[in-house]
């Protein structure tokens, strides 16, 4: 993936982090939390204040497995740089967690992969596990950034680019619905700035 | 940065750093002839004291970054590693910096941590744990409080242990209310604070 110079954090409202806390709160117990952002001080002090939570360096991982060497997207259907990008990221044991922070992780990922992937993210979540995804909205897009996202509180985030990069396909409405035809409901929240957020449950 | 580690250490020096001897009095370097200049000077270098890094220098005991240690540390002193460990390390009551060189492969157990190195192992920090810039740590995180800066890499679960704060006795009704209260708590504090009815 292509750096570009990082753009300045912007705060925005986030329904979808809204529902994503509210039913994190709904566990009752204490919830098992996954952040594939990778770990930053706002979402750790956030996340842990709210459950066990697990950090996962998602995008590291895809850009060492898949970008290290040869085209960042041909790799993806590569066996063995599949088996490198698992062993660094989502080896956890089936039924792990409750919740999990998806951001837009899945926006980079060629089909092939995608599909394993969500495959993998269905097997770590116990059943009623909520999902918060994001997809770029805008369809003529030929350049997306990759964010990072950090929580200022229950319904506010704050989004920086890091990157920019090609995206592998329009995620419509109907293509993230079948995305994730395995699980039991998504729920989208339509924003202004080209940034959708969704809500999926297991 | 990489200098701070091994400042002074040379190949045919002990790990332990030597306790470093009081200076001859002037009677004896007249004795042995030997000049005044070449000695070290009794003021102490200036200590960069912004940078935690440094101050764990003092008193510590060091792994410089061409050992290669395999087996289990217990250390009852602050301890720097710089080279390569693969085991266990604990130094409960102390602190333990993983150096920029620094590669552990085993569990950490200690008062304080600060990583700038890498560590491959689960950790567990009494009181704080503090993961730098440059830092690499795959492992669980067992802890008080924990400070992450961007572009540390970290992959596991983090355990945030709090700490039962033993309740204080309710101040006499005549004893005046300590300002903190009010900074913490202004919709109670606000109404009892004199100044402000």
């Amino acid at each position: 993936m292509p750096a570009s110079p990082q753009g300045s954090p912007e705060p925005r409202n986030s329904n979808g982090l809204d529902q994503f806390v509210a039913a994190l709160r709904e566990h009752g117990g204490t919830p098992d939390i996954l952040d594939l952002s990778g770990a930053n001080q706002a979402n750790l002090d956030f996340l842990a204040a709210r459950g066990r939570l697990t950090s996962d360096e998602f995008t590291y991982a895809a850009t060492t497995a898949f970008g290290s060497s040869g085209d960042f997207f041909t790799n993806q259907s590569d066996p063995r740089h599949i088996e490198t990008f698992c062993k660094l990221s989502l080896d956890y044991p089936p039924d792990s967690f409750d919740g999990i922070l998806v951001w837009d992780c899945l926006e980079y990922l060629a089909p092939e992969l995608l599909e394993e992937v969500v495959q993998h993210l269905f097997d770590i979540s116990r059943p009623g596990t909520s999902l918060l995804c994001y997809f770029h909205a805008d369809q003529a897009a030929t350049k997306v950034p990759v964010t990072q996202f950090r929580i200022i509180d229950s319904k506010t985030i704050q989004t920086a680019t890091r990157q920019v990069t090609r995206p592998t396909q329009f995620y419509s409405n109907r293509v993230i619905e079948r995305t994730f035809q395995k699980f039991q409901s998504v729920k989208f929240f339509l924003t202004r700035d080209h940034l959708r957020e969704v809500i999926v449950r297991r | 940065m990489a200098n701070l580690w091994n400042r002074g250490k040379k190949e045919d020096e002990p790990l332990i750093p030597r306790h470093s001897s009081a200076p001859p009095s002037p009677s004896e370097l007249s004795r042995e002839g030997i000049p005044r200049s070449t000695l070290p000077s009794r003021t102490p270098e200036p200590v960069p004291h912004a940078t935690d890094t440094y101050r764990a220098t003092a008193g510590s005991a060091t792994i410089g970054k061409s050992v290669v240690i395999k087996g289990q540390i217990y250390s009852r002193e602050d301890l720097i590693i710089d080279g390569e460990v693969e085991g266990s390390v604990e130094a409960i009551e102390h602190r333990i910096v993983v150096g920029p060189n620094g590669k552990v492969t085993a569990g950490v157990k200690a008062r304080e941590i600060m990583v700038q190195g890498s560590i491959k192992g689960d950790v567990e920090a009494g009181d704080k744990i503090d993961i730098r810039r440059e830092a690499k740590l795959v492992g669980n995180i067992k802890t008080q409080r924990i400070v992450i800066e961007d572009g540390a890499y970290f992959k596991g679960s983090v355990d945030i242990q709090r700490v039962e704060t033993t309740k204080a006795p309710a101040p006499a009704a005549s004893a005046p209310r300590p300002q903190t209260m009010a900074a913490s708590a202004p919709q109670q504090a606000l109404p009892m604070d004199p100044a402000k009815r």
